[in-house]
């Protein structure tokens, strides 16, 4: 795996062995001393075009329990406000000595030019991209569902994932859709026609406009934000609407057979997409996902820097 | 190439195993606070043996862990990712213990070091030895060990693979030259 650019990228068997990889590692986090000498002096660079709070401290977080320096670039406050493309950018932490580039960008494919456009050697982890894909949260959604309900072994065969919301704008939805039905998972998509992005019949899933028809056999129910920031028309009447038509309510909540867990990538919009008991509520795994999301990168980060190891400069790019 | 010669069969690992147990008894002066701790892979099913024989010579049960030291190695960036293990440590923990580290074969010393700076992370044993299976020599660091199954003079260019039934169905030591060479 020289770069991780979509959750596509990784078949059942590299998922399945990064998750496990990921759980041997959690260990660490329990330990006095947090920290392994593995990548001791080498550079990841953290490349963030748009806003972060849980992505970009989760693989700092990563990067440092690894031993590793990390160059964290925002682009509020850097010479991108100047006008620096994101070529020159990444030539200029590659030259810094970065040999993993973690990117953020608001524009759909920016990883994927980053790490096939010959500007740079480094390896690419793909940080979320525009409404594209976000893998390491996939990553993370299926170590924290496999944690809870299949005791932290195997894959996911036979539960029954719903994701719920704003799918259009979302990259979580998509990367999770792809890695979930890799890992043998029935996913099925719940929002608004408004919200269901062109071509959704290609991917690996059903969709639905009935929230409640949805819940009553669902093993796992991810709740997705409500990107405003994204959305340049009306796509629902009312907050009011959307909550009682796709929210996660108490009353839905209530729907819900007993063992099923509620995710959130966050940050969450509480009274919009989930209500406050809910997001509170011991099914929610919020904070989990959280911690989960350490383990995961650090899976992610070995694994990225290994393959660099394995394979000539001009080898195989996926996989 | 020739085909690999068998250094050892069932039988001798039984008796290597059996010796081994004894010499750690015998040193230790009764076994009172000593933990037996096997390096992934194939460390790990020679360290259960060696604790079991422990077990049943002092009638008391010796406690017996796994340590995985991939996140230790200094080769990262030569060899590339391994596949990581578990690391179980029995849960009094190493401080104030006496720790014995089993591998199967000690050739370099990298993976003894590796472990030593694994165990440091973990805790403080009061002190580290080491039993190995074979040792081939060739040692790139100033690592020995503190008891040997079998000295085994090699070339480079040979092989020693241990191979135990819990893992490879069948309890031997092969010697082979490598094919390149």
């Amino acid at each position: 795996m020289r770069h991780l650019l979509s959750a596509a990228d990784l078949d059942h068997q590299s998922a399945v062995r990064l998750l496990d990889r990921a759980a041997q590692l959690s260990v660490v986090s329990d330990r006095a001393v947090k920290k392994l000498p593995t990548l001791r002096g080498r550079t990841i660079a953290n490349l963030f075009f748009e806003d972060s709070t849980r992505t970009r401290l989760s693989f700092e977080a990563a990067a440092k329990r690894l031993s590793a320096d990390v160059i964290t670039f925002t682009a509020k406050g850097s010479s991108v406000s100047k006008g620096e493309s994101l070529k020159d950018t990444a030539l200029t932490l590659e030259a810094m000595g970065a040999e993993v580039i973690v990117v953020r960008h608001g524009a759909s494919g920016a990883a994927y030019r980053l790490a096939h456009s010959d500007w740079i050697s480094a390896s690419v982890v793909n940080a979320g991209d525009g409404t594209h894909e976000h893998p390491t949260q996939a990553l993370l959604d299926a170590y924290t569902i496999r944690a809870h309900l299949r005791d932290g072994l195997g894959d996911l065969t036979d539960l029954r994932i719903v994701i719920v919301g704003d799918v259009l704008h979302s990259r979580v939805a998509r990367s999770n859709v792809l890695l979930l039905s890799t890992l043998g998972a029935t996913v099925t998509l719940v929002a608004p026609p408004t919200l269901v992005p062109v071509g959704v019949s290609s991917w690996p899933c059903a969709v639905t406009y009935d929230f409640d028809e949805a819940l009553a056999d669902a093993d796992a129910v991810m709740m997705l934000r409500v990107q405003a920031e994204r959305m340049s028309a009306a796509y629902f009447p009312s907050v009011h609407e959307y909550s009682r038509s796709y929210g996660l309510t108490d009353r839905r909540a209530r729907l819900l057979s007993e063992h099923a867990i509620v995710l959130h990538p966050g940050p969450m919009n509480r009274g919009m997409e989930i209500s406050a008991d809910v997001a509170d509520s011991p099914r929610s795994v919020v904070v989990d996902q959280v911690a989960n999301g350490v383990s995961v990168r650090m899976a992610v980060l070995y694994e990225v820097f290994g393959a660099r190891a394995e394979i000539s400069p001009e080898g195989i790019s996926h996989v | 190439m020739t085909s690999p010669a068998r250094v050892f069969d069932a039988d001798d690992i039984g008796r290597v195993i059996s010796r081994i147990a004894h010499e750690i008894i015998e040193r230790s002066r009764g076994a009172q606070n000593l933990m037996i701790v096997g390096i992934h892979s194939r460390g790990v099913p020679l360290a259960q043996r060696i604790a079991e024989r422990i077990t049943v010579i002092q009638g008391a049960p010796c406690p017996v862990g796994e340590l995985d030291v991939s996140m230790y190695r200094d080769d990262v960036a030569l060899r590339g990712a391994r596949p990581v293990n578990a690391t179980h440590i029995p849960a009094h923990g190493v401080d104030g213990q006496v720790v014995v580290l089993v591998d199967d074969v000690l050739f370099s010393g990298r993976t003894v070091r590796a472990a030593l700076d694994a165990l440091n992370d973990i805790g403080r044993p009061a002190s580290v030895q080491l039993a190995v299976l074979i040792d081939r020599g060739h040692r790139e660091l100033p690592i020995r060990a503190d008891y040997v199954g079998k000295n085994l003079p090699t070339s480079l260019t040979e092989t020693v693979q241990v191979r135990v039934l819990e893992i490879d169905g069948v309890d031997d030591v092969l010697v082979e030259r490598k094919a390149s060479a």
